[in-house]
């Protein structure tokens, strides 16, 4: 196994299919990306089997001095890894979605598919500051093709927002990282992330790497291109959008911003703070006022993210570890809650709510994947929602009860939007005839759902397979940051529970 | 002993001036007939050319032996990685040239020769280090530049583009040659080693007008903000060929021509130019972007789009550094790529009668009826706003590394932020060509000869392109030593 560049081969996989789907016609190219991205997936697999657990930091390292001023450097730790299975994961169920829901320009649909496959997968394993670049970067290409060429009615607008607002928040950041690798002389990451900065720069280029990430996160105020390309794109372009997409930005917090710059963090996690908690309550304001089911889910994805950057400037272990795991289950979820809007889409192609009601009579399997994936968005024990947000919310109260407090009403608010959504799709009567005429799940769409389910209800029953791998990683994180962590407010003392077995033996005395 | 050094230096320009002179004899015997085989000797005379001038990229290119002529020239790495762009560009120029003039039966045999010269006068421009060679380099490209502008001359468009690049472009040659009458009387020198030690220390008021003339004459043939406005109106009345070398040769050659001038002659007093420079950067790239936005014709928006990629190359300018000179290296070369990729694929659209296409509107829909060619263009669009994983994004790059190491991260970050405004209008391109449904007006087909060029800049634009970045690195980087002699 040693010898083997596995990194390289996932991001080659992907990058040949995408050419290859280029010069052949539509069939075809379905059945390429689809075994591109399962080979993916099965070295993905192959990838986590062979992690070692409790090994060194960095695994799977390959260093090539192929360019001047960076070199194609890849290596993933535990974080990396978990966000590189939800891509390789995600991929073929995306492939699936568009079977059929894309009839033109196959070819090139499947292309930029398989190309934000490759950059997605870059951005994870990338261990050179400029290559993170370029894959982070990069990324805009294909995203921006998929939303305006296969997109809805505003499809142009949308593109366009999508394409500007990422751009003008990473070309700051551009600048900052040129300025740190001048700093430090180097570009390596793992050497960038035990590189102390001077505090006085920390604050600009923190704020730099802010405005990159904040946009791909993304946070209150600058989430607004996020509703238009995901209502505009089509459901795969969604599902990606959605479960990757949006994690570049919190692993970019993750990976960079708190680790490089801690004590910068630590001044500004008010700000994060305060951002976290605006998105939380307004977005899940404006969700529950959503006509549009795609909007609505996009709205929740804000809300959800919210929780995410408030549990990672938690500077704690709790915090780290549920914002990891929040950003897993959302992956999951959001992008599952996005392809069950695509399926009655594609049957009768809108997604006005008032359009639909009763579906769990003439649709039982798909009305109870969807409750499933309903419960998991609300948060409700044994679903993989539960696990990341109770676990990144104990983080926060840690430090500021107050935000734990406003953050937690968006599990609330949460519950009320996913609720009725739920209870208007699915309940009540058949007032329409052509939804009441809609089939049931079909075996493809059961190939797609049962997966996302299964792995729904794995996160939340045994999210250990998931937190160990990150355990070390987090703990390395937390040891990092323990130099600028802030006072918390909630003054928790370490309780000295009894040892068991005097209880034991009190309870035997009795 | 030093003559024969001093013409074993100049064999390229030599060669270029005999080659010429010989053409020329034949143009005059032969008539137009002859002006496609003159077309094929000109391209052969342009590679010669170029091997002659690769060895001197290497260890050759540096030290005093490169100066000749009393100094007034100067055979250094500096030039030879200036020249071999221009000698890229010019032939690539010739190469499209034929298939365009064809159709209106107007391939003249002129059109060869009218290059070769100004690619000559372009040799010197970039070798001067003494004020009277540049001047002369200077005018013999652009009085060659002048008549291949209005080389269509049925064309209304082609004359009148002509006679304004003529008109300004002699005033701009004013400008200069009144700031080096200042330079020249302030310092007692027209050399560039003389002038640079002359301004070692205080600099009187008479040598900073000097300076500012100068550099206001060069930034004309830049065409830098703010005086980039002959721009978008010469690159549109020319015939697009000679658009395609306007917009790639000559702007090398004057872009070298000025950091020489800047870097050695002035190089003693960079505080004086430097915030001249950086406001024409900032302004070019701003300008550039904004003007480009309502555009409806897409030689005039590769015109804005070349202000814009101007002001890049001046960030690397404005650093005074080596490793700016060699960013800017590194940037002109793939801009050569990008600019002429983008006009070789403006050439290939042609309507059912064959014309050019030049209306944006009409490229909708490209992409569904000349997939390889909107992909094509559409890499071009990409590169050029500097979206990586394109190579168009390395030459911003460098350009903004120089910066940030020589502490101008102020300009840098509005530089590149100003960036996203471009990104706006190569990013409509790509719209229209991708989103919109197709109106099918570009049907015509194109020769092999333009897929070999389209497809070669197209590989270099292509991710591909990175890993020519050490190889790039290193000759740009000794090409840059050579210029920084006189530290």
């Amino acid at each position: 196994m040693a010898g083997l560049p596995i990194l390289s081969l996932m991001l080659l996989v992907p990058f040949v299919g995408a050419i290859a789907c280029l010069v052949v016609e539509a069939q075809a190219a379905r059945r390429i990306a689809l075994v591109a991205t399962l080979i993916d997936l099965v070295l993905g697999v192959v990838l986590w089997l062979n992690y070692d657990i409790g090994g060194p930091q960095w695994q799977f390292t390959e260093r090539l001095p192929l360019f001047a001023g960076f070199s194609w450097a890849l290596g993933i730790d535990g974080i990396a890894l978990v966000l590189i299975l939800l891509s390789v994961f995600l991929m073929p169920i995306c492939i699936g979605a568009s079977w059929r829901a894309i009839e033109t320009r196959v070819g090139e649909y499947m292309a930029s598919f398989l190309l934000m496959e490759t950059l997605m997968l870059g951005v994870f394993a990338a261990q050179d500051l400029f290559l993170f670049y370029i894959f982070f970067e990069g990324g805009l290409i294909p995203m921006y093709l998929i939303i305006g060429i296969w997109g809805g009615k505003d499809r142009i607008y949308a593109s366009y927002k999508f394409f500007l607002y990422t751009l003008l928040g990473s070309v700051l950041m551009l600048i900052a990282m040129l300025w740190m690798a001048n700093e430090a002389g180097t570009t390596d990451i793992p050497t960038l992330m035990a590189y102390d900065f001077p505090v006085s720069a920390q604050r600009l280029l923190w704020l730099a790497f802010f405005a990159s990430f904040a946009v791909k996160m993304p946070m209150w105020p600058v989430h607004t291109w996020l509703p238009d390309a995901h209502v505009q794109a089509p459901t795969a372009g969604s599902v990606i959008l959605a479960g990757v997409l949006l994690k570049m930005g919190g692993y970019g917090f993750i990976r960079f911003s708190l680790p490089m710059f801690p004590q910068a963090s630590a001044e500004f996690a008010w700000l994060i703070f305060g951002l976290s908690m605006v998105a939380v309550v307004y977005t899940s304001l404006v969700a529950l006022v959503q006509h549009d089911m795609k909007k609505l889910i996009a709205y929740s994805s804000v809300a959800h993210m919210a929780i995410v950057t408030a549990g990672l400037f938690a500077f704690n272990r709790q915090g780290l570890e549920g914002a990891m795991i929040v950003m897993l289950s959302h992956g999951v979820v959001s992008g599952a809650l996005f392809l069950t809007v695509g399926l009655i889409y594609d049957r009768l192609h809108t997604r006005e709510i008032d359009r639909y009601g009763g579906l769990s009579i003439n649709m039982p399997y798909y009305a109870l994947f969807f409750m499933l994936f309903t419960m998991a968005s609300v948060g409700l024990p044994g679903t993989s929602g539960f696990i990341g947000e109770f676990l990144s919310l104990t983080g926060v109260y840690q430090l500021s009860s107050w935000v734990a407090l406003v953050c937690t009403t968006g599990i609330i608010l949460g519950a009320g939007y996913m609720l009725y959504l739920y209870r208007r799709v699915a309940f009540g009567d058949l007032k329409h005839a052509d939804a009441a005429a809609m089939p049931d799940l079909s075996w493809r769409e059961w190939a797609m759902m049962l997966p996302l389910g299964l792995s729904v209800l794995w996160i939340g029953v045994y999210p250990e397979s998931f937190i160990a791998p990150i355990r070390q990683d987090v703990a390395a994180l937390d040891a990092r940051l323990a130099q600028a962590r802030p006072q918390g407010d909630s003054r928790l003392t370490p309780g000295k529970a009894a040892p068991a077995r005097a209880l034991a033996l009190r309870g035997g005395a009795r | 002993m030093e003559w024969h050094h001093a013409l074993n230096l100049l064999l390229p320009e030599e060669l270029l001036s005999f080659a010429g002179l010989i053409l020329l004899l034949v143009a005059g015997w032969a008539g137009d007939r002859a002006a496609r085989a003159i077309t094929i000797a000109s391209v052969l005379v342009l590679v010669v050319c170029g091997v002659l001038v690769a060895p001197e990229l290497g260890g050759g290119g540096t030290g005093p032996q490169t100066a000749v002529f009393y100094g007034q020239y100067r055979a250094d790495a500096f030039a030879a990685f200036a020249k071999l762009l221009i000698y890229a560009a010019a032939a690539a120029c010739l190469i499209v040239a034929p298939a365009f003039f064809d159709r209106f039966k107007a391939m003249r045999a002129e059109f060869p020769l009218l290059i070769l010269f100004s690619t000559l006068g372009m040799d010197l421009m970039v070798s001067a280090t003494d004020l009277i060679a540049l001047y002369i380099g200077l005018e013999l490209q652009s009085l060659a530049g002048y008549v291949l502008a209005s080389f269509q001359r049925t064309d209304d468009r082609s004359s009148e583009a002509g006679l304004k690049y003529f008109v300004l472009g002699a005033l701009a040659s004013g400008i200069l040659l009144f700031g080096a009458s200042l330079v020249y009387g302030f310092t007692g020198t027209t050399s560039f080693a003389g002038i640079h030690t002359a301004l070692a220390g205080h600099l009187s008021m008479g040598a900073t007008f000097g300076i500012v003339f100068v550099l206001a004459g060069l930034a004309f043939k830049i065409s830098a903000v703010p005086f980039h406005m002959w721009t978008p109106d010469v690159y549109e009345g020319a015939p697009t060929p000679v658009t395609t070398f306007f917009a790639s040769a000559p702007k090398i050659a004057a872009l070298a021509l000025t950091t020489r001038v800047a870097l050695d002659a002035f190089g003693a007093q960079a505080a004086a130019w430097q915030q001249i420079v950086i406001f024409a950067a900032l302004a070019s790239i701003i300008v550039g972007a904004l003007g480009a936005i309502g555009q409806s014709n897409i030689k005039r928006l590769l015109a804005y789009s070349s202000i814009n990629n101007v002001g890049f190359i001046l960030i690397g300018l404005a650093c005074a550094t080596a490793q700016g000179t060699s960013a800017m290296l590194v940037y002109m070369a793939i801009y050569v790529a990008m600019t002429i990729g983008g006009f070789v694929a403006v050439l290939m659209l042609r309507n059912a009668d064959d014309e050019q296409v030049e209306a944006i509107a009409d490229l909708a829909g490209l992409s569904r009826t000349r997939p390889l060619l909107a992909a094509a263009l559409a890499t071009v669009m990409f590169s050029l706003a500097g979206i990586p994983p394109l190579f168009g994004f390395w030459g911003k790059f460098v350009v903004f590394q120089a910066a940030v190491q020589a502490h101008l991260v102020a300009l840098a970050a509005v530089g590149i932020a100003a960036s996203v405004i471009g990104a706006f209008y190569y990013i409509k391109v790509v719209k229209i060509m991708y989103f919109d449904a197709p109106v099918d007006r570009v049907v015509g087909r194109s020769d092999g000869v333009h897929w070999a060029l389209l497809g070669a800049t197209a590989l270099i634009m292509s991710p591909l392109g990175y890993l020519l970045t050490i190889w790039l690195h290193d000759l740009a980087g000794g090409a840059a030593a050579s210029l920084f002699h006189f530290v």
